[in-house]
């Protein structure tokens, strides 16, 4: 998801960027108690983790292989403040000293690959949590479901950029089918790489892992496992009913979803026209017949989006500021 | 680290751009791939005239050209999708070798490959002129707030040790017969990640004591604090100044 420069037009590149940079300068203020502990070398280091898990290739299918996005899993074991700036600083070294990722493009990458993945994974884990049990296999699936979300939260975010910066006449629903489908695949690796990640820090360091310091020594040696394959099939279950649910409100019942879009508000149809022509791009919503559509999708998604991170956002900085996490817990 | 302590993307030579001051080299950079990113893609000659900005900016580096080429491979998958953008794309379709293709498409990849191979070119010179260390410093000096440089220098110090080790754990793994094919016999890739977690947390705790017991008082002494000459300035904002010139002539004319 590196995108280089003038992949998407300046506009976009532009408030995408504010928008990145007012929530790292959030997050940073927010991190000041950890980072104020002089815990940078920490920082730093765990920083250089992501980047290595970036650089490591796990099996997907007979043989082909994926790579982690770890912005989840950072805001997981981190907290999702530490988790956003630490993948943050990834994706900016990843531009500028490996040209990974084109330097105009930082705004809407850093938005994809670290704050939506992050915030809002670390919603999806809260939210998670609280339908699991309170114990270690809770823990580990509640970080793979929510790894698993945030990479499809990402590609609906980097659709919807495309609806308002597309540089070519590829359709909105044509890249929101695209991304969202490929996505709603690769996220399942990442979500079983990430569950199974946490888990093995659990078993030795249970303290070190943010999301679960509300676990006592007894929840956390709980050793009800959630088997691999328990989980997997899980999570196919979830992506084929994600799936279904998007391809039904896409393709085949469009009116259906126009008008309860129309009816919520959501849409004007008779000013989407003029909207069609000054805001979005005019290539992402061109060769579709159903203009009001993709902006119903791109409504819903978007709101989507908003809730998750606003809702990690928050749910963030409202927690206490974290104990002293030094020293084990017996094992 | 086999040569030295220089990064495998530096480049040891003694040219002119090795020897700017840093923060001029980054500023210099960001203005000209913003202008590369606003020209109007229909303005070929400017992108023509960037191409060559490119190849003189290379040959005055000293980096070869062998070496910016292997590392443009990194922008592949982008040029993959770009290629694809006239097959799928809508519009007024054109006939080229048989093949009916979108005009519109033609343009939009057009304009993502030129834009995207400009700017990593660019970007890679950057790397390839300047040591990371400086690179953080540059940033340092444009006001990077000084928590996210000194993060990024760790973060850069231990890189390849720990992709190292995360190497010697799968040739380990590899030596004892472990060749996972399909997800669900990935569990010891997981495992190890989270193992590799721990250790780098663990180490992160070490060095910091380290840097307690030796001092550290929450940001790094700057030893070599030699600022930016006027002259630098002048010297590297040769490229944007023409990259500024060669956009807004392209946006007149379009």
């Amino acid at each position: 998801m590196h995108a280089p420069d003038g992949f998407l037009n300046t506009g976009t590149a532009v408030a995408t960027g504010a928008i990145s940079a007012g929530t790292i300068a959030l997050a940073l203020r927010h991190a000041k108690h950890d980072l104020k502990e002089k815990q940078i070398p920490l920082a730093g280091i765990t920083a250089a983790f992501v980047f290595a898990a970036q650089m490591f290739n796990f099996p997907v299918a007979a043989g082909t292989t994926g790579h982690l996005l770890g912005g989840a899993l950072a805001a997981i074991l981190l907290g999702p403040h530490m988790g956003v700036i630490v993948v943050t600083i990834v994706v900016v070294v990843q531009a500028l000293v490996f040209a990974d990722g084109g330097l105009t493009a930082l705004g809407y990458n850093i938005l994809n690959m670290a704050v939506i993945p992050a915030y809002g994974g670390y919603a999806m884990f809260r939210l998670f949590r609280r339908l699991l049990p309170k114990s270690a296999g809770g823990v580990i699936s509640a970080t793979g479901l929510a790894a698993w979300v945030s990479i499809v939260l990402a590609a609906m975010a980097f659709s919807i950029e495309w609806l308002f910066g597309a540089t070519a006449p590829v359709s909105f629903t044509h890249v929101f089918a695209a991304m969202v489908g490929v996505h709603i695949v690769i996220g399942i690796g990442e979500g079983v790489i990430s569950g199974l990640a946490v888990g093995a820090v659990m078993a030795s360091r249970p303290d070190l892992v943010f999301g679960a310091r509300d676990l006592d020594r007894e929840q956390v040696a709980d050793g009800r496992r959630v088997k691999m394959r328990t989980f997997l099939i899980g999570g196919l279950v979830a992506a084929l009913f994600f799936g279904a649910v998007i391809s039904q409100f896409a393709f085949d019942n469009p009116d259906g979803l126009v008008s309860v879009a129309e009816e919520a508000g959501l849409i004007d149809s008779g000013a989407d026209r003029a909207l069609g022509n000054s805001v979005f791009a005019d290539y992402a919503t061109a060769g579709i017949q159903n203009e009001s559509l993709s902006l119903a999708i791109a409504g819903i998604a978007g709101t989507l989006i908003v809730l998750a991170v606003g809702w990690g956002l928050f749910a963030a900085m409202r927690e206490k500021p974290p104990e002293p996490r030094r020293g084990r817990v017996g094992t | 680290m086999g040569a030295g302590h220089a990064h495998a993307l530096y480049v040891h030579e003694h040219s002119v751009l090795h020897r700017l001051a840093p923060e001029t080299k980054i500023a210099a950079l960001f203005v000209f791939v913003l202008s590369v990113a606003v020209t109007p893609r229909e303005a070929v000659w400017a992108f023509a005239i960037y191409a060559f900005l490119m190849v003189t900016l290379i040959a005055t580096s000293r980096v070869g050209f062998r070496f910016v080429l292997i590392r443009l491979a990194g922008v592949l998958p982008f040029v993959v999708f770009a290629f694809l953008i006239p097959f799928i794309a809508s519009g007024e379709q054109v006939e080229i070798l048989g093949v009916s293709v979108s005009r519109e498409g033609l343009w939009g990849a057009w304009n993502i490959l030129a834009k995207a191979v400009i700017g990593a070119t660019a970007s890679i010179v950057l790397a390839a002129t300047t040591e990371v260390p400086e690179i953080l410093r540059g940033m340092s000096v444009l006001k990077v707030p000084t928590v996210l440089t000194s993060i990024a220098g760790f973060m850069i110090r231990y890189l390849e040790l720990i992709v190292e080790e995360l190497g010697r754990i799968r040739v380990a793994m590899t030596a004892r017969g472990f060749d996972a094919r399909w997800l669900w016999q990935a569990r010891p890739i997981a495992t190890s990640a989270g193992a590799m977690f721990i250790r780098s947390y663990e180490r992160g705790e070490r060095v910091h004591s380290a840097m307690l017991a030796r001092g550290f008082t929450g940001a790094m002494p700057d030893l070599d604090a030699r600022r930016a000459h006027v002259s630098d300035w002048v010297k590297a904002s040769l490229l944007p100044v023409i990259g500024v010139v060669i956009a807004l002539v392209a946006m007149v004319l379009t």
